[in-house]
């Protein structure tokens, strides 16, 4: 018994270090994407588009990227960052489950249904 | 255009430092510098001032691989209330005047300051007696985390659960209505109403203010609120400070932390009542 408690305290302590790592990476991966549109933002001195015109829409975002214009890449990094605590409310469901926490599992896929509720209002 | 770029990550590192030992969102800081000192319409301070709430937060997350003094449990389970309220706060914009909630708010806090002197005063105002609560024993709420300032494990129960509850669900409200992260409730909740010891009441609401910021962040987004050059050199800035401060806090003593977050909240709560009543500073 005080084996199995063990071992599932060593799974337990790794899956805590992945999940970990997968919240750096994303964090990473959008700090990396704002870095090179600020830079590409500061040395051509251009947003790429029109004065006071902001990419706000994916479409204008993905044709904006593809042409390498400074406010398109700097916004992908941005939308990219306000992923970061959704991923963190999904890897907790996947860490409430193996750690066997049936109630946990339900009240955190809650908290996701909120968030994924919200984007459509 | 590089000495904004450089003035706004200089900015973000001391928001993001301050926001992470605080548990606020370091929108409190940085909307009235944007606003008061650089001009910026308050439309695009609002827009800045989510993603800075977001980046705090997930600065401060990724700090340790491990993070062992947040409470995973309290922040899901709180962050029902807080999302419910995000959403309807999203929803009453218009219908309902931000007046009274700024006053609301405005007395809560200046009424926290006022518990966190006196807490302040006394003697060893870390030790919280806390007994055995119920429905904080049913939903697993109780934790334990090591003090590294005390070189100490601290094991603590929490209590008044539907009380904290239902100040978080305020909260989310104030951040949906009022567009901003509410960090400063949200520690209240937890320090002030469940009797949760404040580092971890820090840690968990840097957690949760992410999640409740990205509830309404992407309208925002979408609304064309966010201006990059000023949003992307904040959050960078603000993602290096909050990795250093959430390092700083693990190692302050906690009386510390008290001691910067009482005139902090003063502040907003004054701040708060006085845009409630009308008065323009």
């Amino acid at each position: 018994m005080e084996n199995k408690d063990n071992k599932m305290r060593t799974e337990m302590n790794q899956i805590e270090l992945i999940i970990g790592k997968i919240l750096r990476i994303g964090v990473i991966i959008s700090a990396t994407i704002m870095i090179i549109g600020l830079l590409l933002f500061l040395i051509t001195g251009t947003s790429g588009y029109a004065k006071n015109y902001i990419p706000s829409n994916f479409k204008t975002i993905f044709q904006g990227i593809v042409h390498f214009k400074p406010y398109a890449i700097m916004m992908l990094g941005i939308f990219c960052l306000i992923l970061t605590p959704v991923l963190r409310v999904v890897v907790s469901i996947y860490s409430f489950y193996k750690e066997k926490d049936k109630l946990y599992v339900y009240i955190t896929s809650i908290v996701l249904v909120i968030l994924i509720f919200s984007l459509f209002i | 255009m590089i000495h904004i770029a450089i003035t706004m990550i200089i900015l973000g590192i001391i928001a993001g430092i301050a926001g992470a030992i605080l548990g606020l969102g370091g929108g409190i800081i940085v909307t009235p510098i944007l606003t008061l000192l650089f001009g910026l319409d308050i439309k695009y301070a609002i827009g800045a001032s989510i993603i800075v709430v977001i980046a705090t937060s997930s600065g401060s997350t990724i700090a340790y691989l491990k993070d062992e003094v947040l409470n995973l449990r309290v922040a899901m389970f709180l962050e029902i209330a807080t999302t419910i309220g995000a959403i309807s706060g999203a929803l009453l914009t218009g219908i309902l005047s931000p007046k009274y909630l700024y006053i609301l708010f405005g007395l809560l806090l200046v009424f926290s300051a006022y518990n966190m002197v006196k807490k302040l005063l006394q003697k060893n105002s870390n030790v919280k007696e806390v007994t055995n609560d119920r429905i904080a024993t049913q939903l697993k709420l109780n934790g334990s985390y090591y003090d590294k300032a005390a070189k100490k494990q601290v094991n603590y129960n929490v209590q008044n659960v539907p009380g904290g509850f239902i100040v978080m669900f305020g909260a989310g409200l104030a951040s949906g209505l009022l567009g901003i992260g509410s960090g400063a409730f949200k520690v209240i909740a937890m320090d002030t109403f469940m009797k949760m010891p404040l580092k971890p009441s820090s840690a968990t609401s840097n957690l949760m203010m992410g999640v409740t910021a990205a509830a309404s962040a992407t309208v925002y987004f979408f609304n064309g609120s966010i201006l990059p050059y000023i949003a992307v050199p904040l959050a960078l800035g603000i993602l290096l400070g909050s990795v250093i401060g959430s390092r700083i806090m693990q190692v302050l003593p906690a009386k510390w932390i008290r001691a910067i977050f009482v005139p902090v909240l003063f502040y907003i709560g004054i701040n708060m009542l006085l845009q409630g009543f009308g008065v323009k500073l």
